[in-house]
């Protein structure tokens, strides 16, 4: 009962092993991408195809980085695969 | 034709000797005919955790280089039947054996062993080159660790781009309280991480310190949980086709769960 109650307080407190498991797939991720930037030049290559159908952009100026960052909860660290497009125009599509 | 077992982890002092000691002990206890090489030159161990350190007269490099034939550098354990040992050097270095020496000593020991079980050196460099040269399967061991898991995610990839495919892992010490209150992440948690399969789980065992103290594979003690766990995993190297079911370790009540996949073959 006393143990309902002090519960009843306490902040809750995420498991360990989740922030353990949170840290290692950041860790693995960045150790696959870090060591090949072949792999974001690919995806990099790829989107590039892709945008190309809808908008002119600057080619040269096309990011595309893994970032981490922590969490909106503060718990837990995220990646991401951002792109930064800088858009020049969007063009006219069928319809 | 026999078959050529890796046995590695990338992180050092996860288990690999003593997986590989108990592993080998396992195969010739189910009537296999199994050789141990240890691979680490300059830090040789598997002689001690084998208690077979007082019987090396010729060792792994005085194999390649010819000072002696395959015959004579194999230690027989005498308490295992069909067990032996190629132990490594200690005076030399990695660079006293190469990659394609490995392969010849290989395709010459599966001839007459139906398990050859290699013990490969913690890191990547030469060592680790030398040791899966001639391997046709990976157990890649680990721990519940962030380190550990990592290396091995790590070992898995550069193991698939020397082809070896589908290597298992090995997960070692777990401890079945920590993995119940959350402070240790479970199975299910390194096997998503790492997308491979698992061949066993050893939970952390005193007893495998006071056999190592002993130099008797802990596989013999019919009552440690360890030693229950590496005559599971044996058989699966043994009999793969006899399909034993592994039991999900449930991530809330882990006890049961563990205790599944620990024992659960026994009734197959």
């Amino acid at each position: 009962m006393l143990d309902v109650i002090m519960n009843f307080f306490r902040k809750p407190k995420v498991a360990s092993k989740d922030i353990a498991a949170n840290r290692l797939k950041v860790c693995i991720i960045h150790d696959k991408t870090d060591g090949s930037p072949e792999i974001l030049e690919m995806i990099r290559n790829e989107i590039i195809k892709i945008i190309d159908n809808y908008v002119e952009f600057d080619r040269d100026a096309l990011e595309v980085n893994i970032t981490h960052a922590d969490a909106a909860d503060g718990k837990t660290v995220s990646s991401a695969l951002v792109a930064n497009i800088p858009i020049k125009r969007v063009k006219r599509i069928g319809k | 034709m026999g078959e050529i077992i890796v046995i590695t982890s990338g992180k050092g002092g996860v288990g690999k000797t003593t997986s590989t000691a108990n592993i080998g002990a396992g195969l010739s206890n189910l009537g296999k005919k199994v050789v141990l090489i240890d691979t680490d030159i300059g830090l040789r161990n598997l002689d001690v955790v084998l208690g077979l350190e007082n019987r090396i007269v010729y060792d792994l490099v005085d194999v390649v280089e010819k000072k002696c034939r395959v015959k004579q550098a194999l230690i027989k354990d005498k308490r295992f039947e069909n067990l032996f040992l190629i132990p490594a050097a200690q005076t030399r270095d990695k660079s006293a054996v190469s990659p394609s020496q490995m392969i010849e000593l290989c395709d010459e020991l599966r001839k007459d062993f139906d398990f050859v079980v290699i013990d490969c050196p913690a890191g990547i460099e030469q060592g680790f080159k030398n040791a899966i040269a001639g391997a046709d399967r990976a157990i890649v061991v680990t721990t519940p660790e962030v380190s550990a898991v990592r290396d091995a995610d790590r070992i898995i990839g550069l193991l698939e781009s020397h082809g070896i495919k589908d290597p298992v892992l090995l997960i070692n010490r777990i401890r079945i309280d920590m993995v119940k209150r959350g402070d240790m992440m479970n199975i299910d948690d390194i096997l998503e991480i790492l997308a491979v399969k698992h061949i066993g789980v050893v939970p952390d065992d005193e007893k495998i310190i006071e056999s190592t103290n002993r130099g008797e594979p802990v596989i013999a003690d019919s009552k440690s949980m360890a030693g229950q766990a590496y005559r599971n995993i044996t058989r699966r190297i043994a009999f793969p086709d006899e399909n034993i079911p592994f039991l999900d370790l449930e991530p809330a009540g882990g006890l049961r769960g563990l205790f599944k996949k620990v024992f659960g073959d026994k009734k197959v």
